[in-house]
């Protein structure tokens, strides 16, 4: 059974592979620089099953465990981090959100058009006055007779413009309780619900990224998620799966880096050999390899906890720590290794390199994954 | 409609060819192994006419061990069921020889309305196979195909020549050999992947099919490859530096255009 699970991993990644070299490496540039979110891409991807790969089969999704998701958000980012991004956040974050802590009916009603990539799934916890301090939430939800009245802000939100539907946390209780804090489904086409400015980034500009302002938007009393008060909660436990996805894009771009430092060290000749040659360049690319094997077991050994079922916060954050720090760590040097050449559009390393800060930064910085590992650590 | 695709599992088109031991073989070492690519728009052909039509789609592949993964694909993709003929050491490149194994395959496995194949392997590149099959299953045979309709009980096929188009009709069952935009092949989904894993190859050996395939390597063999040579290197190029004698630059690319290269 583990071999036969095993050979299927393979499959996945030699489909993955193939898919990314041929829909989205001859684009890359071209995607980057006019900030072009590719839906044509994400109907594929839906086909392929690539955007339920967690959903159960009853829901329309692939059936998978965190094995393969990790692998497809890794191969992905290995050429196009900002589409692995946009379907780690639509898979891990709304989609696994629903399929968590949703009603039966909400499942019914939302798996199966988010798994096929029908709408794309965006996820609010963010807003302008919390961010590390997610119990600092200010949206405020107000229960009325017939349902629920939402307002307030939230930013940086992935497929804040391109989605359909978003789960997002809202104050239920007034204070600063992270009890107080409910999550709501949200069809984006609901009255109310203004999308706000699109964000002009660094670094995965093919993902989109926008706020989102909430004005008077009503919602029915199902559009609930879970209980009342157990928003905040819910939230971490979908960071817990969440994290090990940016563990896997971290992975991607660091392999990607390493891929394509290892190929310029190759080609490039100074001093009449190649500058592979130098013992200089060897321990830069011994040293990124490292890096990437050992996010590699990181953010595998999160995957498998997961897929048995255990408590992974602390893994989790472990693996996102570590594959976050290695993807800018070795991006940084591939482009050193490329010189003057790596400092240029015409080298996929600059990319890479501006595309992996966000990993240190989404989902929780690097600070806080620190602070979650020794609360873990110290029984808190 | 019983569909029938023959597929070769052949190195990648990007590999790096060195010649292996004997100086008649490659060297096999670290090549990655692919669906030829021409037996992919022969799957993909076969998958959608079944999805149009409804039926029931069969891929052979004869070869080592290795042709199973290729199968795996093919089920991934949407075919219904899998034979391997496993073998193909002794019969190495002779077109004959495999297309009477996968002719017996074919029949055994068959009976079929439409068998589909890609034009070429990409392996040796002899175009042979296909029409082989064809006259040894004694059925008609059109290679080459960029277009395809199927009829009750004909088909129409369209193939590219030199500043044309060719339109064939043939009764069925029928042999198709197709070639590059008779389709875009899909992607093997993920759940077509695990369920492709559910589904038993069926594993054959020459012998199965009444065939001795130690024969039809040796004495019965029609060709064998007696040896390989890689292309030439390339020389390197000669650049002329013309920023401080322009005019003495271009009279010396002159003479050698004229005298070397014989270009003009």
């Amino acid at each position: 059974m583990a071999a036969m699970a095993d050979d299927s991993v393979a499959s996945v990644r030699e489909m993955v592979r193939e898919f990314a070299r041929r829909e989205l490496a001859p684009h890359v540039r071209e995607w980057d620089e006019a900030s072009f979110f590719p839906a044509e891409v994400f109907r594929q991807l839906g086909e392929l099953g690539m955007l339920g790969v967690l959903v159960p089969e009853e829901y329309g999704g692939a059936g998978l465990d965190y094995r393969h998701y990790v692998t497809i958000v890794a191969e992905l980012a290995a050429v196009e981090p900002g589409v692995a991004l946009s379907v780690a956040a639509h898979n891990s974050l709304c989609t696994n959100h629903i399929l968590l802590f949703g009603s039966d009916e909400q499942k019914r009603q939302w798996l199966p058009r988010l798994a096929r990539g029908e709408v794309l799934g965006a996820w609010g916890l963010t807003e302008p006055g919390a961010g590390s301090d997610a119990g600092g939430t200010r949206t405020t939800a107000r229960r009325e007779v017939d349902g629920w009245v939402i307002n307030g802000a939230k930013n940086f939100i992935t497929h804040a413009t391109v989605g359909g539907v978003a789960v997002l946390t809202a104050r239920t209780a007034p204070g600063s309780d992270h009890r107080g804090i409910s999550a709501f489904l949200v069809p984006l086409d609901t009255r109310g619900v203004v999308r706000g400015k699109k964000e002009d980034k660094v670094g995965m500009r093919v993902s989109d990224t926008s706020s989102l302002i909430l004005e008077d938007v009503r919602l029915p009393a199902d559009a609930l998620v879970g209980a009342e008060g157990e928003g905040f909660v819910q939230a971490m436990e979908v960071l817990d799966g969440g994290r090990i996805s940016i563990a896997a894009l971290g992975l991607g771009i660091a392999r990607g880096a390493l891929q394509a430092a290892l190929s310029y060290a190759r080609q490039r000749h100074q001093f009449g050999r190649p500058i592979a040659s130098f013992q200089g360049i060897q321990f830069k690319l011994a040293d990124m390899s490292v890096l990437v094997s050992a996010a590699e077991l990181l953010t595998f050994r999160a995957a498998e906890a997961k897929d048995a079922g255990e408590k992974t916060t602390r893994l989790s954050s472990e693996a996102k720590l570590f594959a976050s720090e290695a993807a800018v760590r070795v991006a940084e040097e591939a482009v050193q290794i490329h010189g003057g050449y790596g400092y240029t559009k015409d080298y996929p390393v600059e990319k890479l390199w501006r595309d992996a800060k966000l990993c240190t930064i989404g989902e929780g910085t690097s600070e806080i994954q620190r602070l979650v590992i020794a609360r873990q650590l110290l029984g808190e | 409609m019983k569909y029938c695709v023959l597929v070769a599992y052949v190195p990648d088109t990007a590999s790096i060819i060195k010649i292996g031991g004997a100086g008649n073989r490659i060297d096999e070492g670290g090549i990655k192994w692919i669906i030829s690519p021409y037996d992919e728009f022969a799957l993909e052909e076969a998958i959608r006419l079944k999805e149009a039509r409804g039926g029931e789609v069969t891929v052979i592949t004869y070869g080592p061990d290795r042709g199973s993964t290729g199968l795996r694909e093919c089920l991934a993709r949407g075919a219904d069921r899998a034979v391997h003929v496993m073998g193909g050491e002794a019969t190495f490149g002779d077109a004959f020889a495999i297309a009477r194994v996968l002719a017996a395959a074919v029949q055994k496995a068959g009976p079929f309305d439409l068998i589909l194949c890609g034009i070429k392997g990409v392996g040796s590149d002899q175009s042979l196979v296909g029409a082989m099959v064809a006259e040894l299953l004694d059925v008609p045979h059109v290679s080459g195909v960029v277009k395809l309709e199927v009829g009750e009980g004909s088909l129409t096929a369209q193939r590219d020549v030199e500043g044309g188009t060719e339109v064939f009709t043939a009764p069925l069952p029928c042999l198709v050999a197709a070639h590059k935009g008779l389709n875009e092949p899909r992607y093997p989904s993920l759940k077509g992947i695990m369920a492709a894993k559910k589904i038993p190859i069926e594993t054959w050996k020459p012998a199965d099919l009444g065939l001795d395939e130690a024969a039809l390597g040796g004495a019965e063999a029609t060709s064998r490859w007696l040896k390989l040579e890689l292309p030439a290197a390339k020389a390197g190029g000669t650049i002329l530096n013309g920023e401080e004698d322009p005019a003495g630059a271009a009279r010396e690319l002159a003479r050698l255009l004229r005298h070397e290269a014989k270009a003009i």
